[in-house]
């Protein structure tokens, strides 16, 4: 098992840029989450902790030891692939097998190791299979095998879950997760859904036009976003943007939007010109005592709970509130924002304020 | 699959094309199969007007090939009888058997060279149609625009160029000089054909092979070949019907050693008068090695043909 380090990592393509610089740290026995749109660079960036794309520059660490030039043969990981690229002229027993056997260890030895696996794996009664007419999920399952049954120093997997039907896809999850906290040993995982990544990982690493936007734990990440990417990317409906003008100071601990005042974490910074009011929609109320007033364009009914549209002075605004409160269309309300959880931004860059809710996240990015 | 699909041909369809495909197979084969029973007719029979469906075989074509033999007056023939069947057929018509003829010779010359350009011309284009397949090669549209295009003229337009090259190198005549020449013709077709094929095998395949420890090398040879059996098969057979048949530059660069059949098979024409019982068993045992060959890869060659039609 392993601690990964990724430092200055970059890789062009002739004039396209797939990761800039990249740096982040993956300890051992983590879960971890490579996450972004497609075409961020998430997978060039795996597949460079692989070997089977050199960096332009910039090092990789496998325990320790830059193995950034090294080809992935010499590397001991494991990898599975999206479409999991089992050998389709063997069997399921001789795939299992095979990154054994390039070691060169015994028969009998690979037999045990093999049986060993598939009894983790529970596909002892299709060993003997062509994996040509295998389900997805049972695919999967071989491919993990394939993966496990050397002990690698870590997994690498791009978007494992990716070629699999919806429902199927919950479960491998959390065989996926249920298989990882058994073995202990350092994943990184790569895929372009937010709620996979959130339910999965122990830390994520966002990832746009091939740039880190941020690095930290599931929580940090949804509640105390660095950029508007990340607000929008990660969340469902994504995090609210009010736009306004305006300068605050530090020490701040309000805004004026449209001459009502809302609250914010105390600001580390000052700022004057173009923001953004960051709020999730489940910290937004509807209240007829607050000042800031919306009207109401829009309901859907989701069970437990609903997502109200509301148009504002300063935007779109989505407020999920308890599905038995009443909310009529084209009824003009109060809008209460919790203002503790509030993320104000830079609207010309992007970023984060510094303030008390993200002071010391930030840093990591 | 029952005869009732909506998206499948229906029965009566079938029938239509199967009785077409059955005529077709005939008319095409009529030649093949006249030329098979004329090496088993006797000379006069295969001559004979009206021409004879039903005669009494004979191996008197077969034997004629494989041998070379003079005309002897009837008391020496008289004194010889004969020791052996295909000696008494030749006495029969007053002649005795001198030696064995060329043809094995020149057969097995075929087979060596085709068989020969063959294999260099499937290794050959494997390896380049694998690297035009998976690497960053500068150029590589034009390259592969470059190796079509020497396909796009007859390759007998340039047989002058290329007999005054083999005689300058000392390549006439030898079999290394038309293993050479029908590889150099082969390859552009090996390259293209196999690169259609390797293109379609997945990338990851090979990565997971890499990752599983294995070098570049064995991740072509234990990964990619088998998966591109079935081009390679097809590429082959392709590659052995162009060696095999081919008859102008045999003609024009071999004569004494490197002779292959097909210029051979005619020049029996020439001896003893019209024999064409022997050239037909000459024909008949040329089309054996190509005819297995197939039989062998059938399977692959059917979606050689096809491919590229139907994505999996």
């Amino acid at each position: 098992m392993a601690e990964i380090v990724i430092r200055n990592l970059r890789k062009t393509f002739g004039d396209f840029t797939a990761v800039q610089s990249s740096s982040f740290r993956i300890e051992d026995g983590e879960f971890f989450m490579l996450l972004g749109p497609s075409g961020c660079g998430k997978t060039t960036t795996l597949r460079m902790i692989a070997g089977l794309e050199l960096p332009s520059a910039g090092e990789v660490y496998i325990d320790g030891e830059e193995v950034g030039q090294k080809p992935a043969s010499q590397r001991d990981i494991a990898f599975v692939f999206q479409m999991f690229a089992l050998y389709p002229h063997m069997n399921v027993r001789r795939n299992i097998a095979y990154p054994l056997v390039s070691q060169g260890m015994p028969r009998a030895q690979v037999r045990a190791k093999v049986a060993e696996v598939a009894g983790i794996l529970g596909i002892e009664d299709i060993l003997d299979r062509p994996v040509g007419g295998l389900s997805g999920g049972d695919r999967q399952r071989v491919a993990l095998g394939r993966a496990i049954v050397r002990n690698p120093k870590c997994f690498l997997m791009d978007e494992p879950l990716g070629a699999l039907d919806a429902e199927f896809r919950e479960h491998m999850a959390d065989e996926l997760r249920a298989l990882h906290d058994r073995m202990g040993a350092t994943t990184v995982y790569v895929t372009h859904d937010q709620l996979e990544a959130m339910q999965m990982g122990d830390k994520i690493v966002v990832m746009n036009h091939g740039v880190v936007e941020q690095f930290g734990t599931p929580q940090d990440i949804y509640d105390k976003p660095a950029t508007m990417f990340v607000a929008d990317f990660i969340g469902s409906p994504p995090m609210n943007f009010l736009r306004f003008h305006g300068s605050v100071a530090t020490g701040d601990a309000h805004v004026r939007l449209h001459h009502q005042v809302l609250a914010v974490p105390a600001l580390r910074e000052p700022f004057d010109g173009g923001m953004v009011y960051g709020v999730r929609p489940e910290h937004v109320r509807l209240s007829d005592a607050a000042g800031y007033r919306g009207e109401i364009i829009a309901a859907e009914y989701l069970g437990t709970t609903q997502i109200v549209t509301l148009k504002t002075h300063n935007g779109e605004v989505k407020a999920r509130i308890p599905s038995d409160q009443r909310a009529r269309m084209g009824e003009t309300v109060g809008l209460d924002f919790n203002g503790a959880t509030v993320t104000l931004f830079d609207s010309q860059s992007g970023r984060a304020i510094r303030s008390d809710l993200n002071e010391g996240v930030l840093s990591h990015g | 699959m029952s005869g009732a699909s909506v998206t499948g041909p229906s029965r009566r369809l079938k029938w239509a094309a199967g009785i077409l495909v059955v005529g077709y197979a005939l008319i095409t084969l009529m030649p093949l199969l006249w030329i098979m029973a004329t090496g088993f007719k006797t000379s006069p029979d295969s001559i004979a007007y009206p021409p004879k469906v039903i005669f009494a075989p004979s191996l008197e074509g077969y034997v004629n090939l494989f041998t070379t033999q003079t005309r002897q007056t009837a008391d020496y023939l008289a004194a010889n009888p004969p020791q052996t069947w295909y000696e008494k057929i030749v006495h029969d018509r007053g002649m005795v058997i001198t030696g064995t003829s060329r043809f094995g010779e020149r057969f097995m010359n075929s087979v060596i060279i085709g068989f020969g350009s063959t294999f260099l011309s499937v290794v050959l284009g494997t390896l380049a149609a694998y690297a035009f397949s998976r690497y960053r090669i500068p150029l590589k549209d034009d390259l592969m625009f470059f190796i079509l295009s020497t396909r796009m003229m007859p390759p007998v337009a340039v047989a002058i160029p290329i007999f005054l090259m083999f005689r300058n190198l000392g390549l006439s005549d030898t079999h290394a000089g038309m293993i050479l020449l029908y590889t150099a013709v082969n390859l552009s077709l090996a390259v293209w054909l196999l690169k259609g094929f390797i293109d379609e095998i997945p990338r990851e395949y090979e990565e997971a092979a890499l990752i599983d420890g294995y070098t570049r090398f064995q991740a072509f040879t234990k990964v990619v070949l088998p998966q591109a059996a079935t081009g390679i098969a097809s590429t082959a057979i392709f590659c052995l019907i162009f060696a095999w048949n081919e008859y102008a530059f045999a003609v024009l660069l071999t004569s004494g050693t490197a002779q292959t059949a097909p210029p051979f098979i005619p020049t029996i024409i020439g001896v003893g008068g019209r024999d064409w019982p022997a050239v037909a068993a000459g024909a008949t045992i040329f089309l054996v090695p190509v005819v297995v060959f197939t039989v062998l890869l059938r399977k692959h060659l059917l979606r050689g043909i096809t491919f590229g039609a139907v994505r999996k």
